[in-house]
């Protein structure tokens, strides 16, 4: 069978794969304006690059110029979902999910690409991926070495797949969901609120779920943590394997309905968008849209939970640092959460809050991005790390363990001395600190 | 010419990793910002320092290559789209800041530079390079020294031309040649800088340019007065010129345009207004101040239904939503967009907008005008569906209408968005055979083979 499959073919076996999106993508004017902003044309200047570029080779498509190749493949691959050109789009395009409706159309017409494949094969079987997570755990200290004060670990031995100098996160010997009961009881609860840890928070910086626990519980919140939640299937829906993301969403959905709470709660921009986005991942499918809307409803991001329903301020430890703060892609473009954890950090004592010049722009993670094109997210990354270098400051706070992990790759790499937290942690260092009194 | 020879000598040139030749590759650099221009090149070129480029045009000039040369790709007049397939010359590489002269105040750079980087580097210094096209923060300087960009400020600063002093260029036949420099009176010689700049990429490559910087000014104020008729809209900027006052910027809006603004964005834009002017003069605090109240004067006597100050910097940017998101709101409305720039001189201004509203009546066709109304150079700004054959008709009859009726009233195809192809057809109507016969001859004297961008700016000659 020809691995190829041409325009007019794929429109043949399914008329509906970008056809439907033919009148979006007609709405690009071609200005050009995306190119100022998107972090991936500002090293390659390639054109294919940019949004731009990869709307109209769609286009190309569409109309029978191009057919779907490797090489489309690999341009649509070189997206940081940062969302930044849809946010700047004077005609309101937005690129980010038309590039997933291109890497859609490419798995259709081609397959998921091998690597992809054995990964994704991997988080679909939700008890194999813990155990082998687990299993990892237990042994890194054998495969990583720790890099002391970082959180962060370098690779031993030469890892498939990932750069032999690369600074990663840890993986923890126990993750969170083991380390505590189900359900964590606070007397005469205010809120019950369950807590979607995320496979990162889960299995690499407990540190982070920690913290999140310790703050809800000091304020009253019961907290849940339901042992069957999956990854939000952020990773599978941005490669385009569209129809597995939402089998994930599905049994999250499901997980999370068997839990009578008031929120549902993350710490990492990126699954709370996700979360908050199953109705429209699931929109074919007016019933589980519905139970996804549900849901939805519940979700918040930690800050914006605290904000909104009220933190304790009045027993907090000073924190005599600098502190600085990345605004991860998915918090500021997707959920739009900037205020609330600013608010937090500055309501804690003795911080010094020093704004970075462009805070909102992407470090260049991007998730798996920066595994498959490590030397171009590293680029980016350099430019985040010099304007970090720029305030001075001690501690950077992302609310996002992935852009945690990559911007301590890129202080390691630049040999700064900073530390990256999420901001919920020195609110939970805070506490800590206030008892000490 | 075979394809494979054209890529493995291109290869030789600037090194594999520089040149592009894949399908998918080619296809992203087919087209550029204005609408309906797609042609495949055979070979996207990348190269590195000005030998680079002297080599390619000798190989190119030698076997007859069409080139064009190609920075961000955002201009919208198809200047850069391979209309004759060959090369295109991706000038990006060339991305330096070589040199801040601040004793001439000169900047030396090289054409890969976007422009807002020039004026973010040159900040600190308390200068400013003003040519500020709507894609500053996108343009290369290469673009806009060859489409002799203008934008908000061209009132009182000028266009490009006024800045660029000196350039290097590289001929067809690989020469590389220096014209101008840090001289601020420079006659020795035809005036090759001004023939270069806004040629379109027709006469030569422009690789590095010597720029004019100018102080910041150190205060502004700013206005927006709302009009109930054309006529009065006309008459004020009129006569804010004849009162010798030369405002950083005045903007005009259309009734079209407001009403479309005021729909998606609902800032309470005033929906039945003929026109909105947008002023902004600029300088030393006490000269400001002094016309500030003399503008207000002006307006007032011309029936300005509401006048309002801004307040605060932040107030401004409220203040000039309308003009800023005229553009974006405008081309919300339908999927292609084209943006015209015609331009008449300032005192017929008003005659245009009537022909410009007719020509919409007429045809049936939707267009916004915005611009920059103190140089008379207006943006009808006509939204279609280029898939639709019938509406594309019609759109070009509008555009005929408007294009003849600037002709007509003394102005110009384009004031600043240049000829490529979109307005090829009219420019016999303007400049006359014998005139196309002098520029005809220029080309072919510095280009005999015609391999620069072939076909524009003057067409086949």
């Amino acid at each position: 069978m020809a691995n190829e499959i041409t325009a007019e073919e794929i429109n043949k076996h399914d008329a509906t794969l970008l056809k439907d999106i033919d009148d979006a993508l007609a709405n690009c004017m071609k200005c050009g304006n995306c190119q100022a902003g998107c972090p991936i044309y500002r090293e390659t200047r390639k054109e294919f690059s940019v949004a731009r570029g990869k709307i109209s080779l769609m286009q190309a498509i569409l109309s029978g110029k191009l057919e779907i190749t490797k090489e489309f493949d690999s341009m649509m691959a070189q997206c940081l979902t940062c969302k930044t050109c849809a946010a700047n789009c004077p005609c309101g395009v937005k690129a980010d999910e038309l590039i997933l409706r291109g890497r859609h159309a490419t798995i259709k017409a081609r397959g998921l690409n091998p690597i992809k494949k054995t990964v994704f094969s991997l988080l679909s079987n939700r008890p194999l991926f813990n155990t082998v997570l687990r299993m990892g755990g237990m042994f890194g200290w054998l495969t990583f070495k720790d890099i002391p004060d970082k959180n962060a670990v370098l690779s031993r031995l030469p890892m498939p797949g990932m750069d032999p100098n690369r600074a990663t996160a840890p993986l923890a010997a126990t993750p969170l969901r083991s380390e505590f009961p189900p359900v964590i009881k606070v007397d005469n609860p205010k809120h019950k609120v369950a807590f979607f840890t995320g496979c990162t928070i889960n299995f690499m910086y407990t540190d982070m779920g920690k913290a999140v626990i310790d703050v809800l519980t000091e304020n009253g919140n019961e907290v849940i943590l339901p042992g069957a939640q999956h990854c939000c299937g952020t990773p599978v829906h941005v490669s385009g394997a569209f129809e597995l993301a939402n089998e994930m969403a599905k049994h999250n959905i499901e997980v999370f309905e068997r839990f009578e709470c008031d929120y549902i709660v993350g710490a990492c921009g990126s699954c709370v968008e996700a979360l908050k986005d199953y109705p429209k991942w699931l929109a074919d499918e007016p019933d589980w849209a519905a139970r996804a809307q549900a849901i939805a409803d519940k979700v918040r991001e930690i800050s914006q939970f605290l904000v909104e329903t009220g933190y304790k301020t009045d027993n907090l430890g000073a924190i005599n640092k600098t502190v600085t703060m990345h605004d991860p892609c998915h918090m500021v473009r997707g959920i739009h959460v900037t205020e609330q954890p600013r608010e937090i950090l500055k309501s804690i004592p003795g911080i010094n809050f020093v704004e970075m010049k462009e805070h909102d722009r992407c470090c260049g993670s991007g998730g798996s991005f920066s595994l498959a094109h490590y030397e171009l997210s590293r680029q980016i990354n350099d430019r985040k790390c010099e304007n970090i270098k720029a305030t001075n400051a001690d501690y950077v706070c992302a609310s996002c363990p992935s852009c945690r992990m990559h911007i301590t790759d890129g202080i390691v790499q630049n040999k700064m001395p900073q530390v990256v937290y999420h901001p919920i942690q020195l609110l939970a260092e805070s506490y800590k600190l206030g008892k000490q009194k | 010419m075979e394809k494979d020879q054209l890529i493995a000598e291109m290869k030789k040139i600037v090194g594999e990793e520089n040149v592009l030749h894949s399908k998918e590759a080619l296809y992203s650099y087919s087209y550029d910002a204005t609408p309906g221009h797609v042609y495949m090149p055979d070979v996207v070129v990348s190269p590195g320092n000005v030998q680079e480029v002297s080599a390619i045009l000798k190989f190119a000039n030698e076997h007859k290559i069409p080139v064009y040369p190609r920075g961000s790709g955002t201009n919208l007049s198809a200047g850069t789209a391979p209309l004759k397939g060959g090369i295109v010359l991706l000038m990006l590489r060339f991305n330096k800041i070589l040199d801040l002269d601040l004793e001439n105040l000169i900047a030396e750079v090289e054409v890969g530079v976007v422009v807002q980087d020039i004026n973010d580097y040159v900040a600190p210094h308390g200068l400013i390079y003003p040519p500020d096209p709507g894609t500053v923060k996108t343009a290369s300087l290469g673009g806009t020294i060859n489409e002799n960009s203008g934008g908000l400020r061209g009132l009182k600063y000028g266009i490009t031309k006024n800045y660029v002093q000196g350039l290097e260029v590289v001929l067809a036949n690989g020469d590389i040649i220096h014209t101008g420099g840090k001289n601020v009176k420079d006659v020795s010689g035809y005036d090759m800088t001004k023939l270069f700049t806004g040629s379109e990429g027709t006469l030569g490559v422009v690789t590095k340019a010597y720029l004019k910087l100018v102080p910041k000014p150190e205060a502004q104020a700013s206005m927006i007065a709302v009009f109930n008729t054309l006529e009065d809209a006309g008459n004020a900027v009129s006569d804010i010129i004849a009162a010798k006052i030369i405002p950083a910027t005045m903007e005009i809006l259309d009734n079209a345009s407001i009403r479309t603004v005021e729909d998606f964005m609902h800032v309470g834009l005033p929906t039945d207004a003929a026109a909105i002017l947008l002023l902004e003069v600029d300088g030393h605090p006490v000269i400001v101040a002094d016309e500030k109240e003399k503008v207000l004067e002006v307006l007032k006597k011309n029936n300005a239904a509401e006048v309002t100050l801004a307040k605060s910097p932040e107030h401004k940017e409220q203040l000039w939503t309308a003009r800023r998101m005229a553009l974006p709101c405008l081309a919300k409305l339908r999927p292609t967009t084209f943006v015209e720039d015609a331009t008449v001189p300032r005192s017929k201004l008003t005659q245009f907008l009537r022909i410009v509203t007719k020509a919409a009546k007429d045809y049936n066709v939707t267009i916004g005008t915005f611009g920059h109304a103190g140089d008379g150079n207006m943006h009808p700004t006509i939204v279609c569906d280029l898939r639709d054959e019938e509406e594309m008709e019609r759109v070009h009859k509008a555009m005929d209408d408007i294009f003849r009726g600037a002709v007509e009233l003394g102005g110009t195809l384009s004031g600043e968005h240049g000829i490529g192809l979109g307005k090829l057809p009219w420019m016999e109507l303007q400049h006359g055979k014998e005139g196309m016969n002098a520029m005809k001859a220029i080309k072919r004297a510095l280009d005999p083979n015609l391999i620069l961008n072939p076909g524009k700016l003057i067409g086949e000659c």
